[in-house]
């Protein structure tokens, strides 16, 4: 088991008080498998990824990833996480903008210490990027950028892929094209993937599905 | 992991290569102006230091004469025989093409351990010294002495400048003297001495401490300096400050990509502190090698105006002192942390979900403008109970900088004030956005125009007090200089014969007596006059009785000079002891600028009577036709040298006058400078964010040319009304400059007058250099691409 969830909560204080997001989640995740998660909007999609990516921590309950339990992890653990394990594509992407389209895709294995050009080149040509190499993210298209943000997540092999509505800026035709690509690209390497999204008609393309309701699992 | 962090922070430098300019150029000028002043005081100290050692200054006890100049040799020979642990001086000036050498012959058989030879660079044995008769001078002087004198003349740096440094024989010989300076007493001395009033009841012994006066005196001067350096390093750092503000604001959102993805905070933090570590060491290393250029190129002005304010000798030569640029280098590390600490501490607590922003940076929240009003109020009042309550330069320069911080945070209040009023009497609706938008620009320009405050107050507070000063300073002239001719007799008995002949012809006479003698605790000149009608009608008083000149003239009064008086708490009424026994009611108080010493005046018959011993050998006359007199007086026997018109000394005074300030004014200069720059620097940062707030007004009709010409104008109109702000806190610091600062500093108080058409000047020259400023980026702005301008509509930026 890669990824085990169990009994997870998370509130956050807001002027009435705790306001509680996560009411105790369980989730388990294998190896090489893909999971859409789904939900509502505020119902926590984010906030489960966030926790399990160590980008936040719980107010209850246990994250088991890879073996180690990433809610009781300091912030260099944590950091450690998510540099050598997990992998996050963003929705607004979060590309270094002063950096080339090369750099960005290769700057998290490089982070991680495991650079890796071949496979940097081929995830580049993978995802049609080959021609953009010394171009910065603002001279990009939204869908440009986010297969960058995909590259670069892929280029460092990280054991679990998490993707944060990757395509929630993308028309449905290039979504479902780069969700195509990153699917084929995430198996390809072996990795599992949790990715949440709004839609339907991409989550019928993981190979599992759950349903976040109230900070629930339906 | 630390190689793609440090590539990634890089990154964003090389893709804003003109942000980066502008940190290091900021960074660099502060830097300079520090570290130039710096220079100046550091050599100004060193040669103060080496003219000091000679003699020991500052470490031993000195004897010196009660009155007269010299002590003979036969007090020297009883005092040794009774005992006395002391050691010869003699000094003198000898001139040499057309300068002056300051000629110190020594003893290095009796002279204490640390004074003497020792300052050589290679002390010579006693031998050699005494044997060979070797003079060691300062490098200018060895080379003008080499040929002229019969002894070995060795060039040696570690003398002080224009200063000779010889055995006492030697240097007697060349002064073409037989008598003795001073003493110097050796710490150690035998047990069961006489008492000095026993042995030479005419010399005083002087403490270790009140021999030093030229660092004394100068310690002010350098003072003076060091807070304009200050000054502009403070203009610098504003720069500075800005730029990093930005930089970190820009890349709040790579820091958080950097978190996501996995790298540590506080490997984050190191290595954004080394980056700025690193930029410290190359602007320092540039601002420490500008420094040495302006020091450079100031320090023939500063040697002039120490010489000319104090007597005190400088090398006109700049030499590199690990003190100073390491003082540079740390100055240059002391403002990147100033600069750098708020924008790390804001990344090392930002939350790593947080939102990455971006323009919080340029938009001041209304909490921040209240916390600085409260802050700016705070230091107001710092800046009242310091130069009210206080005493003291430092106390004054403390005072100073809480009135210049305080109004500099007050300034964004007052602007975003001024243009809110513009905004509500605005007819049309183009006006209105026009001045909306300024407000809107305040907080990103809020650095740069604080900046120009600064600069702007200390430019006129400089040249009020400047200027001020040449008024004064003028009248003065003409009030001292009341003779149309001053004689110089080369002996006394020519000086008798001189004044029998010009009895006849000339208005009045006046003779100069005149003595170097200790007054109320401090070293001091005495002169004796004969009082008339020059006196009477020229010589006016900051305050006297009535009869000043008259209580004078019968030998019942004495009249001092204002440092003497503030000096030593005296004023009208009081009693000066002008000699044992003999104290005299002090009638008047006069204004003597530019004079460090104290001066009492007395009529001529109490002189002769305190010192019977000296006649007087120059004289200052009025006469109806002066050319006339000149004529008859070289008919007489006078060479040309010896008859001195008063223009000439008048003239000669105002250059001196000119050159003390041309220091200041440079600085001043500078400062402004880097003001225009920190403008410059400030648009073109604020350019990058500027397209989303235009994009609008320009979707709604406005041409990019409009929007250029706006921008151009509203850096013209907010560089306007900083500079209407700083007139009022450049006079305050005129007024605390000439009312404070100049009385602790060198014992004067100057009148304050104001000058409208200067400051009208320094407005123009303002808004001339922020539209200079302005230009660049309004033309960039001008011609930003349409497709720019639309991305901030299509969500893509």
């Amino acid at each position: 088991m890669l990824l085990e969830v169990k009994n997870l909560t998370k509130s956050y204080a807001g002027p009435d008080g705790d306001t509680p997001v996560l009411r105790g989640v369980d989730l388990s995740l294998d190896q090489g498998e893909t999971l859409a998660l789904t939900g509502e909007s505020g119902s926590g999609k984010s906030t489960l990824l966030h926790l399990i990516s160590g980008l936040d921590l719980p107010g209850g309950g246990e994250i088991m990833l890879a073996g180690k339990d990433v809610a009781r992890m300091d912030d260099t653990a944590r950091a450690e996480l998510r540099r050598n394990t997990v992998g996050v594509i963003f929705q607004q992407f979060n590309l270094i903008p002063s950096m080339t389209v090369a750099a960005n895709i290769g700057f998290h294995a490089r982070l991680a210490g495991r650079p890796d050009v071949a496979h940097e080149a081929a995830l580049s040509e993978a995802l049609g990027l080959a021609e953009h190499l010394q171009k910065f993210p603002e001279q990009l298209s939204g869908g440009q950028q986010q297969r960058v943000a995909i590259a670069r997540t892929l280029a460092a092999r990280p054991a679990l892929v998490l993707a944060d509505e990757p395509t929630g800026n993308l028309d449905e035709g290039t979504a479902a094209e780069v969700i195509d690509q990153m699917q084929a690209l995430v198996s390809q390497a072996g990795s599992a993937l949790m990715m949440v999204t709004h839609s339907t008609a991409l989550a019928a393309r993981m190979g599992r599905q759950v349903h976040l309701s109230q900070g629930r699992l339906a | 992991m630390i190689r793609a962090g440090l590539s990634a922070l890089w990154s964003h430098w090389w893709r804003s290569k003109l942000q980066l300019m502008t940190l290091l150029s900021g960074l660099a000028l502060a830097t300079a102006l520090w570290s130039g002043v710096q220079a100046i005081n550091s050599e100004a100290r060193a040669s103060y230091d080496a003219a000091a050692a000679v003699l020991g200054e500052g470490r031993f006890d000195q004897l010196v004469p009660g009155s007269g100049e010299s002590i003979a040799l036969a007090t020297y020979i009883k005092l040794r025989r009774a005992g006395w642990q002391v050691s010869p001086v003699v000094e003198g000036e000898i001139g040499l093409d057309g300068t002056r050498a300051r000629i110190v012959g020594v003893d290095p058989l009796t002279a204490p351990g640390g004074s003497g030879t020792s300052v050589l660079t290679a002390p010579p044995e006693p031998q050699e010294f005494l044997g060979d008769g070797v003079i060691f001078a300062h490098p200018g002087v060895a080379e003008a002495l080499t040929g002229r004198v019969n002894a070995r003349v060795v060039a040696d740096p570690g003398v002080a400048p224009d200063t000779a440094l010889m055995d006492v024989g030697v240097a007697a010989q060349l002064l073409e003297r037989s008598d003795l300076s001073r003493l110097i007493i050796a710490p150690d001395q035998p047990m069961g001495v006489p008492a000095l009033s026993a042995v030479a009841p005419d010399l005083i012994r002087q403490g270790a401490q009140d021999g030093a006066e030229v660092g004394r005196l100068t310690d002010s001067f350098h003072l003076n300096l060091t807070a304009f350096g200050l000054l502009a390093f403070v203009v610098g750092l504003f720069i500075v400050h800005g730029t990093i503000g930005l930089a970190f604001e820009q890349r709040r959102g790579m820091v958080r990509t950097l978190r996501a993805l996995g790298m540590p905070l506080k490997t984050l933090v190191s290595l954004l502190a080394l980056e700025m570590a690193v930029f410290a060491v190359i602007a320092g290393g540039v601002g420490v090698l500008l420094g040495y250029l302006i020091a450079g190129a100031l320090l023939p002005d500063v040697a002039a105006t120490l010489e000319g304010l104090y007597g005190a000798q400088i090398s006109g030569a700049l030499r590199l002192r690990p003190d100073w640029w390491l003082t540079g280098m740390g100055i240059a590390f002391a403002g990147t942390v100033i600069a750098a600490s708020g924008a790390l501490w804001r990344i090392a607590r930002m939350p790593l979900l947080a939102s990455p922003g971006g323009r919080a940076w340029a938009v001041a929240s209304g909490q921040t403008r209240r916390w600085l009003g409260f802050a700016a109020l705070a230091l107001a009042l710092v800046a009242a109970s310091a130069l009210s309550l206080g005493q003291g330069l430092l106390l004054a320069f403390a005072g100073l900088g809480a009135l210049l911080m305080g109004a500099a945070l007050a300034l964004p209040a007052l602007l975003i004030g001024l243009l809110a009023m513009a905004e509500a009497r605005a007819h049309s609706i183009r006006a209105q956005w026009f001045w909306a938008d300024t407000r809107q620009q305040v907080p990103g320009l809020s650095l740069a125009l604080m900046a120009l405050l600064l600069a702007a107050a200390a430019n006129i507070g400089v040249s009020t007090m400047v200027s001020s000063f040449r008024l004064t300073f003028v009248d003065f002239l003409d009030q001292r200089l009341a003779s149309d001719l001053y004689i110089q007799a080369e002996d006394e008995r020519q000086a008798a014969e001189i004044e029998a002949f010009l009895a006849p012809a000339a208005q009045e006479i006046m003779p100069l007596l005149y003595v170097d003698t200790r007054l109320a605790d401090a070293p001091a000149e005495l002169f004796g006059v004969r009082v008339g009608a020059t006196y009477r009608d020229n010589w006016g008083f900051l305050d006297g009785t009535d009869d000043a000149w008259q209580a004078v003239a019968q030998g019942e009064a004495v009249v001092i000079n204002e440092q003497m008086a503030r000096r030593a708490g005296l004023w009208v009424g009081d009693d000066l002891t002008v000699a044992p026994g003999l104290p005299l009611p002090i009638a008047g108080v006069f204004g003597d600028y530019g004079n460090p010493v104290g001066q009492a005046v007395l009529s001529e018959d109490v002189f002769l009577r305190l010192h019977p011993d000296i006649r007087p050998t120059r004289f200052g006359i009025r006469i109806a036709d002066k050319d006339e007199a000149r004529a008859a007086l070289q008919d007489f026997g006078l060479k040309d040298p010896q008859i001195i018109d008063q223009q000439v000394i008048k003239d000669f005074s105002l250059g001196v006058f000119e050159r003390t300030f041309t220091v200041t004014a440079a600085l001043n200069v500078l400062t402004l400078s880097v003001a225009g720059f920190a403008i410059l620097t400030s648009l073109l940062t604020l350019a990058a964010i500027r397209v989303p707030q235009l994009a609008p007004a320009w979707a709604m009709g406005l041409t990019r040319a409009d929007l250029g010409r706006l921008e151009l104008l509203r850096a013209v109109v907010l560089a306007f009304l900083t500079i209407i702000l700083a007139v009022p806190l450049g006079l305050m610091l005129a007024w605390v400059l000439l009312a404070v600062v100049n009385v602790e500093a060198f014992g004067w108080r100057l009148p304050m007058f104001t000058f409208p058409l200067d400051y009208a000047k320094l407005a123009l020259f303002g808004v001339l250099a922020a539209a200079l400023a302005a230009l660049w980026p309004a033309r960039r702005l001008a011609r930003t691409p349409p497709a720019d301008l639309l991305k901030v509509f299509s969500n893509e930026r």
